[in-house]
C-alpha cells in the first residue's frame, strides 16, 4: 500500500469521501476513483459499468470495481444522468490501476443541478481526509 | 528434523483429459445388449453426442492417481483450516456408505422397503436433539448454507404465520459471507452488528438495533474468532421480547458439545456442519450436510418431508400444512448423515471429551505461539486461536507469505484474511486429533517462519517452492476467465 | 478412543503449558444462562465391529442388490459404476481436502473441477459450467433467482408442470419468502410435453422453465421454447435429471437454452437414498458475472507453468455477502469429480452407446408391459423413462410384486391426480431382457 505522501491527488479535481474524483470543470463532468481507491483496492479486474442514459440520484450505486478479493462500489457523487461510459475498461480494467485520472476515468455524468458539484471536496479537504485514516 | 515435513519427491507431469486419449478408446466395460434396437428418433430430436476424449481404462485411473498427488488432505498432514474444523474422517465410514443396501437404495422405494434408511435417519434426528437440547429436527439442508437459508424460510413462515413483516436482521460482523447471503435470499436486509473490543457481542449494541420490523438475529457461537459469546443469553432475550427470533450459526459447534444447551442459551434454530463437527470428509468442496434443529415454536415449519415414527415403523409424513416445503429433491445428502451417524455412535458421550481436546489443542497453540505472533485477543480461546499480521507488516511480510511458507514446510495453511474485523488473520483450528508431537512440530515450524521473516523475508516471499506450481496469478485468472478448456 | 490421540500425561502437560489445572476451567468461560445441566444421553460408543454389525442389519432391510428389480427412474436412476470411480474417488487427498483455498496445495482437486466444469459445458452445450450445485431441484431454484436477477425487474418466471414434481416444490420454497411469482404451463395429455399454446404471450416473463427429458420422460422441444422465450425478451432455463440422455438426443445448448442445470447423480455417483447427488448448473460466458456458485479457472503461474484457482469470487457470499449471487459455500465437489471420472470412462463414443443401449432397454421394457395389458399415455418419444396406463387392478398386483422383490414403476396419481392409475417406469442398462420379462409376465398372469 502507498504512503500518503506517494499518493497522487490532482488540484483540479473534486473528491466524495468514498474516494471518488469528479471533474468539475467539463459539461458533462468525467468521474473516476482516486489513486487512494485504486491502491487500496490493489489489480482491478472488472469494471460493471451503467447504461449510458440512466438517471441516477447522488448516494446510488452507478458502477461497481473489482478486484480478485473485493469490490468496491461507485456512488453517484450528485444527482444527475450518465451520459458516458468508458468502454475500454470492459477489455483494460487494469486502467483504473495504471491511470485513475486519466484513460481509468469510469463515467461522465451530467448534473441535474451543475451548483451540486460545489458541495464536492478539494484536493486540500481531500488530503486532511485521508491523512485521518 | 523440526518443523519442516516437506521433502523433494517424484511429481508426476499430467495432462488435461482431452489432451489424451485417442478416438475409439473406452474405458467401461459396455454391457452386451439383450435387447432389439429401438425405433429411431425423429432426426429433429437426435443430437451428436458430446466431444468428449476417448481414454483406456489406464490412462483414466493414471490420470486421476497423479492428480491426487498434487492434493493435500487430512490423511496427508496437519489442515489447520480454521473454521473448516479439518479433523480425522473415520476410513470406516467410507465402507459403510458404500453397504449395497444403502448406496443402491433408490429414495422413492416404499417405505416398506427403505426402514433401514429412514431409521437411521430418525435416529441420527433423535440425537442431533439430544446434542443441541431443542425439540425437532430436519435433516433435509444438504450443506451449512442451505441450513441458514432453511433457517431464515423458518423464520419467514413463523412471522407470515404471525401475520408479522419483518424485512431486517441483525448478523455481527463476524459472520460467515452465508449468513448475510441466506438472509437476503429471504427478503431479509442484514444490520450489521458490530462486535466489542474484546471480540464478543455486547447486548446493549443488539437493542439499540432490534425492533418490531427486524426478524431477530443470526450468531455464530462459539464465534469466528474462536471466542464464546458469553452474553449470548441477554440478547437472546433482547430479540425474543422484540418478538423476534434466534438463530445460531452452529458451524463452531464441535468445540461444545456437552458443555451448551441451545434451549437454554435461547436458541430458535441452529444448524450442524456435519462435515466439521461430526467428520464426515469434505471431498474437496463437499458435499457436506447441514442438519437443523428447532424448537417447538419452529416445528410445525420444518422441510417436508419428514422422517417420523410410527406404532415402531419409521414414515415419511408430508401432511405439515404449516411447513416451508421440500428443500432438497429428496431428502438430503443421505450418504454424509450415514457417516455423522456412525460417528455419533461410535463416541456416544465421548463427544463431549471431542470437544474438550479440541480446545485444549487450539489453546495449547494459543499460547506456544504468542509471543511470535500477535494474538487478536488475549486470554482462553474455545477451538480456534486468531492471530494478526501486526509486527510482520514492518518486516514486510504478509499473512499470505506465512501461509505460502508453511506449505514448504509441510503443513496445510490454516485459514487467512478471516474473520475480516482482525488485520491479515491467520486463524489456527488444529482440531482434537491431532496429537501433541504434531502440535509441536507445527509451533516448530511457525517459529522457524517468524525467524525467517526477519532474517530471510525473500524465503517466504518465494513460497511455496516445493509444490507443483508456484503461486498463480490470479488476476490475470479473473482478468480473462478461462473456465472451460479445449474449446 | 482411537480418533483422539492424546494420553492422561499429554493432557496434564499441555494443561500446564496453558496455565489452566483442568480441561473444565477451559470452558470456564461458557456462563450459567448457556449450560448443560445434564448429559447429553446418547447411546452407549459401539466399536468398529459392532458399528459396523448394526449398519450392515440396517442396510440388509433396504431393497438393494441382485434381490430386486427396481424399474424406477423419477429423478434417481440405477446405472453401472466402473469400480474404478469409487477406487480413485477414495483417495484420501481427494475426500480429504477441503475447498481448494490454497491453489499451490490443491491442483489436484483444481484440475478435476476443471475438467468437469469443460465436460459438462461440452454435454449440455453451453460455454461454461460451476463447479456444483446441491442437487438438480436447488440448482433450478438457483437458475431462476438468476434470469430474475438478469432479468432486469421482471419478477415472474414459468415452470412446466411436466418438470420434476419434487424440483417444483423445492422452487416454491425458494421463492415463498420473495417477491416473485411462479406461473404452471400446462402440459399436453396427449403429447405429454409442454403445451406450446401456453408458451405464447406469457408476456414480461424473466424466465420459462421446461426440463427434457421431463418428468413423464418425453423429449420437450426445446428450440420452439426458447424461440418463445427469446421474442419476449425472457431466458429459457432447461433442466434435466437424467443426462445420460445427451449422448443421444440433441443437447439443451444447441436449442437455444440460457441457463441449463439439473441432476447428475447418472454419472457415476451411487444413488444413495437421494443424496449426495450433483447439481450441474451451466451458463452463457455473457452471464457469467451472475453464475452461483464456485468456479475454477486457468491461469499461470510465477514459473509460467499451467494451474488452476478458484476464480470470478467476486460473486460470492464470502466476499459480496448479501449482494452475493447465491448463499452455497460448500456444494457437492467430490460427486463431480466422480461424474468427471465417468464422462472420462465413457468417453465420447462410450456415452453415445450407452445412451442408446439405455434407449433400447425401455423400449423394450414398454413393448413388454403393453403386451401385458398396459396402454400407451403419452405420444411423445422418450429415452429411458415413459409412462402408461396400467390395466384394471394393477395396484394390487403391483404390491405382491413388491413382495417378489419387482418394483414395477411410480404411480403418477400422488403427483398428477388427473393421471391417477398411470405410472412411470424406468429401465437402464442394468435390467437385464430376463428381469424385464419376468416382470411383464408376472403381471399378465397375474392378469
Amino acid at each position: 500500500m502507498k504512503e500518503i505522501k506517494d499518493l497522487v491527488v490532482p488540484d483540479n479535481l473534486s473528491y466524495t469521501d468514498a474516494h471518488e474524483w469528479m471533474d468539475k470543470e467539463a459539461v458533462p463532468s468525467r468521474m473516476g476513483i482516486t489513486d487512494y481507491a485504486q491502491d487500496q483496492l490493489g489489480d482491478v479486474v472488472f469494471v460493471e459499468l451503467p447504461e449510458p442514459g440512466t438517471r441516477l440520484e447522488k448516494g446510488e450505486v452507478c458502477a461497481t470495481v473489482e478486484s480478485v478479493k473485493a469490490v468496491s462500489e461507485i456512488y453517484m457523487p450528485v444527482s444527475g444522468t450518465v451520459s458516458a461510459v468508458n468502454t475500454e475498461l470492459e477489455d483494460r480494467p487494469e486502467l483504473v490501476n495504471s491511470s485513475p485520472y486519466g484513460d481509468g476515468w469510469i463515467l461522465e455524468i451530467t448534473a441535474d443541478d451543475p451548483a451540486a458539484l460545489l458541495s464536492l471536496m478539494d484536493h486540500g479537504a481531500y488530503l486532511d481526509m485521508l491523512k485521518g485514516l | 528434523m523440526t518443523g519442516d515435513y516437506a521433502s523433494g519427491g517424484l511429481v508426476f507431469k499430467e495432462s488435461l483429459l482431452w489432451e489424451k486419449g485417442k478416438k475409439g478408446r473406452m474405458a467401461f466395460s459396455m454391457p452386451l445388449s439383450d435387447v432389439p434396437v429401438a425405433e429411431a428418433l425423429p432426426p429433429a430430436m437426435a443430437g451428436d453426442g458430446p466431444d468428449f476424449p476417448d481414454l483406456s481404462e489406464l490412462e483414466v485411473v493414471r490420470h486421476y492417481t497423479r492428480l491426487s498427488q498434487w492434493n493435500y488432505g487430512v490423511d496427508s498432514g496437519m489442515y489447520p483450516l480454521g473454521s473448516c474444523t479439518m479433523k480425522y474422517n473415520p476410513k470406516i465410514h467410507e465402507k459403510l456408505a458404500a453397504l449395497p443396501g444403502f448406496a443402491t437404495a433408490h429414495p422413492l422405494l416404499p417405505e416398506s422397503l427403505s426402514q433401514g434408511a429412514l431409521g437411521l435417519m430418525f435416529e441420527l434426528q433423535e440425537m442431533l436433539k439430544a446434542i443441541t437440547g431443542l425439540d425437532a429436527a430436519s435433516l433435509q439442508p444438504a450443506a451449512g448454507a442451505h441450513g441458514e437459508l432453511c433457517g431464515m424460510m423458518l423464520f419467514d413462515a413463523c412471522f407470515k404465520a404471525r401475520g408479522e413483516k419483518r424485512t431486517k436482521i441483525i448478523i455481527p460482523d463476524t459472520a460467515h459471507g452465508t449468513n448475510p447471503a441466506s438472509a437476503a435470499l429471504c427478503g431479509m436486509k442484514p444490520l450489521s452488528l458490530r462486535s466489542g473490543p474484546d471480540g464478543i457481542l455486547h447486548a446493549e449494541d443488539v437493542a439499540a438495533l432490534m425492533d418490531e420490523n427486524t426478524a431477530g438475529i443470526m450468531i455464530t457461537n462459539p464465534n469466528t474468532l474462536g471466542l464464546f459469546e458469553t452474553n449470548f443469553a441477554a440478547i437472546a432475550a433482547i430479540v425474543h421480547e422484540k418478538g423476534g427470533l434466534v438463530y445460531c450459526d452452529g458451524a463452531n459447534m464441535n468445540a461444545v458439545m456437552g458443555y451448551v444447551d441451545m434451549k437454554r442459551m435461547g436458541v430458535d434454530v441452529v444448524h450442524f456442519n456435519l462435515h466439521k463437527t461430526f467428520s464426515t470428509p469434505h471431498g474437496g468442496g463437499g458435499p457436506g450436510a447441514g442438519p437443523v434443529c428447532v424448537t417447538r415454536e419452529l416445528e410445525p415449519f420444518l422441510p417436508v418431508p419428514r422422517v417420523v415414527k410410527k406404532d415402531e415403523e419409521f414414515a415419511l409424513e408430508t401432511d405439515f400444512p404449516g411447513s416451508i416445503g421440500r428443500l432438497h429433491a429428496f431428502y438430503g445428502n443421505f450418504g454424509v448423515l450415514l457417516k455423522a451417524w456412525a460417528y455419533i455412535r461410535t463416541l456416544g458421550d465421548d463427544l463431549k471429551r471431542v470437544s474438550e481436546l479440541a480446545v485444549l489443542n487450539a489453546n495449547y497453540i494459543r499460547e506456544s505461539l504468542k509471543d511470535e505472533y500477535n494474538l487478536a485477543y488475549e486470554g482462553i480461546c474455545m477451538h480456534e486461536c486468531v492471530f494478526s499480521d501486526k509486527g510482520l507488516k514492518a518486516l514486510g511480510v504478509t499473512t499470505l507469505d506465512v501461509a505460502k511458507r508453511l506449505i514448504d514446510l509441510g503443513f496445510h495453511p490454516p485459514t487467512v484474511y478471516f474473520p475480516l474485523v482482525v488485520s491479515g488473520s491467520l486463524m489456527v483450528e488444529p482440531t482434537e486429533t491431532e496429537s501433541v508431537e504434531e502440535l509441536n512440530r507445527f509451533i516448530e515450524a511457525m517459529k522457524r517462519i517468524r525467524k525467517e521473516a526477519e532474517s530471510e523475508p525473500e524465503t517466504l516471499l518465494q513460497s511455496p517452492s516445493r509444490t507443483v506450481v508456484g503461486r498463480l496469478d490470479e488476476t490475470g485468472a479473473a482478468r480473462n476467465p478461462c473456465l472451460c478448456g479445449g474449446m | 478412543m482411537r480418533y483422539l490421540p492424546h494420553t492422561e500425561e499429554d493432557v496434564a502437560a499441555m494443561l500446564e503449558r496453558i496455565g489452566v489445572s483442568s480441561l473444565e476451567d477451559l470452558f470456564a468461560g461458557i456462563p450459567e444462562s448457556c449450560r448443560s445441566l445434564r448429559p447429553m444421553d446418547l447411546p452407549r460408543p459401539l466399536s468398529e465391529w459392532d458399528l459396523t454389525a448394526r449398519m450392515e442389519s440396517m442396510a440388509a432391510t433396504m431393497s438393494g442388490g441382485a434381490s430386486h428389480s427396481v424399474f424406477l427412474g423419477a429423478g434417481s436412476y440405477s446405472h453401472y459404476i466402473p469400480a474404478l470411480i469409487p477406487q480413485l474417488l477414495g483417495r484420501s487427498e481427494f475426500t480429504t481436502a477441503y475447498t481448494p483455498y490454497q491453489p499451490e496445495v490443491s491442483q489436484g482437486t483444481l484440475q478435476a473441477i476443471f475438467e468437469y466444469q469443460t465436460l459438462t459445458a461440452r454435454l449440455l452445450g453451453m460455454d461454461v459450467a460451476n463447479a456444483s450445485m446441491y442437487d438438480g431441484a436447488s440448482a433450478l431454484a438457483e437458475a431462476l433467482l438468476m434470469a430474475i436477477r438478469l432479468g432486469k425487474g421482471r419478477k415472474k418466471v414459468a415452470l412446466s408442470s411436466a418438470i420434476h414434481p419434487h424440483y417444483r416444490q423445492v422452487v416454491a420454497t425458494y421463492f415463498a419468502p420473495t417477491e416473485f411469482e411462479i406461473i404452471e404451463l400446462p402440459y399436453d395429455p396427449e403429447t405429454g410435453v409442454t403445451d406450446s399454446n401456453a408458451l405464447a404471450d406469457m408476456g414480461d416473463l424473466a424466465a420459462i422453465a421446461l426440463q427434457s427429458p421431463n418428468f413423464f420422460g418425453c423429449i420437450e422441444d426445446l428450440q420452439r421454447a426458447a424461440d418463445l422465450a427469446h421474442g419476449e425478451k425472457a431466458l429459457l432455463v432447461a433442466c434435466f435429471s437424467e443426462p445420460l440422455a445427451f449422448g443421444l438426443i440433441k443437447n439443451p445448448g444447441i436449442q437455444g437454452a440460457d441457463i441449463v442445470c439439473g441432476e447428475g447423480q447418472s454419472l457415476g455417483i451411487p444413488q444413495s437414498f437421494g443424496g449426495p447427488g450433483l447439481g450441474m448448473f451451466a451458463c452463457r460466458m455473457a452471464h457469467v458475472r451472475n453464475l452461483p456458485g464456485r468456479v475454477v479457472g486457468q491461469t499461470k503461474d510465477i514459473h509460467g507453468k499451467r494451474g488452476f484457482v478458484l476464480t470470478l469470487s467476486t460473486r460470492e457470499q464470502h466476499i459480496r455477502r448479501e449482494k452475493a449471487t447465491s448463499n452455497i459455500c460448500s456444494n457437492q465437489g467430490l460427486c463431480a469429480t466422480a461424474s468427471a471420472m465417468y464422462m472420462a470412462c465413457l468417453g465420447g463414443t462410450g456415452l453415445r452407446k450407452l445412451a442408446a443401449l439405455n434407449r433400447d432397454k425401455a423400449a423394450y421394457l414398454k413393448t413388454g408391459l403393453e403386451a401385458a395389458g398396459f396402454t400407451p399415455l403419452f405420444k411423445s418419444p422418450v429415452f429411458n423413462e415413459f409412462c402408461l396406463k396400467a390395466p384394471e387392478g394393477f395396484s394390487k398386483i403391483r404390491k405382491r410384486l413388491m413382495e417378489k422383490g419387482m418394483v414395477a414403476g411410480l404411480g403418477l396419481g400422488d403427483f398428477y391426480p388427473e393421471l391417477e392409475g398411470a405410472f412411470l417406469f424406468c429401465a437402464t442398462e442394468t435390467a437385464s431382457a430376463a428381469s424385464m420379462d419376468r416382470l411383464a409376465d408376472a403381471i399378465r398372469e397375474a392378469i
